[in-house]
């Protein structure tokens, strides 16, 4: 389906603009040219955080971590093999795609731990990396709420996806 | 934001001193290394999506995209201008379509624009940043190949109750999200109204008597 569905809305927008004489070409560079300015600004934070999840992940931090709070994973159904992933997954999407193909590894990508981590990664977001990016050309540098509230609504969404494979 | 990437860092230094000194800069070097690369990526793929939302510009659909959607954006974000909403309306087909990279210069430029520079995000920018970290993942085709790629049976097996998680998951944001502006934005402003008009009362009636 959505193969399909862009590089038809592609195609349709190319023609309009040729159409309509707003210059395709001139457009297209035009717009091309801001993504270099934006990438600047956002790469010292994309370093930072970046750094701060290698050291962190090499560290066996995240290791400690996860084997902390491994019992309180079971008590709501989440494998406790699956900590790590739960932890680097906002942080990290080349991060926890790593740990997602550890696991398929270990533990088979049919088992019920392979497709509970299948469906953690599948249903959420690097939610640390998108709220650092999107205030990072405006002067807010206190978020309040936005990511415990985006990681409890993630959590929450494994925990009954995990929960719906039990049936399926 | 600033005192997790503390924490972060320290709690993996500290531990890093006593199991393994000598790795440690190398790891964040690594780390700095994969933000250049990832940073290179993004480059070409904002120029990309840049380059075609610019055509869309243009062709005046994002008004329209903005104007289609303008019952659903003025209710989840209500502080919002016309300009932001066309920002926004973009940034949720983005997101919807499967394509964050293209969703992301999108909401930088919408919350740029809701920026009252006061510091602080306001409830519009939270909700923003809320509805794309629990985006609705329709076709999560990475995982899709790399349970192949790892010999699975059925590789789509998951896919409903991911979908049922990542419905749950932005509903129960977008809910999270109201319901934290309830109580965290409301004590702010009527609170000190409230106890500032005795006070002048009682001083105008002293000065009165």
């Amino acid at each position: 389906m959505s193969a399909y569905i862009i590089p038809i809305i592609f195609l349709v927008v190319l023609l309009a603009s040729f159409i309509k004489r707003k210059e395709p070409y001139g457009g297209f560079i035009d717009g091309a040219k801001q993504a270099v300015d934006l990438t600047i600004n956002v790469f010292p934070y994309l370093l930072a955080i970046m750094v701060a999840v290698e050291a962190f992940r090499v560290s066996g931090a995240s290791g400690h971590l996860a084997n902390f709070v491994a019992p309180a994973l079971e008590k709501v159904g989440l494998p406790k093999e699956l900590a790590e992933l739960l932890f680097l997954r906002p942080v990290s999407g080349a991060g926890s795609l790593a740990i997602l193909d550890g696991i398929y590894k270990t533990y088979g990508a049919d088992s019920y731990i392979g497709r509970c981590a299948s469906v953690i990664y599948g249903s959420s977001e690097t939610v640390f990396y998108i709220a650092t990016i999107y205030f990072s050309q405006s002067r807010v540098r206190n978020l309040r709420y936005a990511i415990p509230v985006a990681l409890v609504a993630t959590y929450s969404g494994c925990i009954i996806g995990c929960a719906l494979l039990r049936f399926f | 934001m600033a005192i997790i990437w503390l924490i972060m860092i320290a709690a993996s230094l500290g531990l890093m001193i006593f199991t393994d000194p000598s790795s440690a800069v190398n790891a964040m070097v690594t780390g700095a290394h994969s933000a250049v690369e990832l940073s290179l990526n993004l480059l070409a793929l904002y120029a990309f999506w840049l380059g075609f939302f610019s055509l869309i510009e243009r062709l005046g659909l994002s008004r329209g995209l903005e104007r289609l959607l303008r019952p659903v954006i003025t209710r989840l974000f209500p502080g919002s201008d016309e300009g932001t909403r066309k920002y926004i309306a973009m940034n949720m087909s983005a997101n919807l379509l499967g394509l964050g990279n293209a969703a992301t210069p999108m909401a930088i430029e919408a919350v740029k624009r809701m920026d009252k520079g006061d510091g602080k995000a306001t409830t519009d920018m939270i909700m923003l940043t809320v509805i794309s970290a629990t985006s609705l993942q329709i076709l999560p085709t990475t995982v899709i190949g790399m349970r192949a790629t790892a010999g699975s049976v059925s590789p789509a097996d998951f896919l409903f109750p991911s979908l049922v998680a990542t419905v749950a998951s932005t509903l129960i944001g977008i809910i999270g999200v109201k319901i934290c502006s309830k109580t965290f934005d409301r004590p702010k402003t009527p609170k000190p109204a409230k106890s500032r008009k005795p006070r002048k009362l009682r001083r105008k009636s002293k000065e009165s008597a």
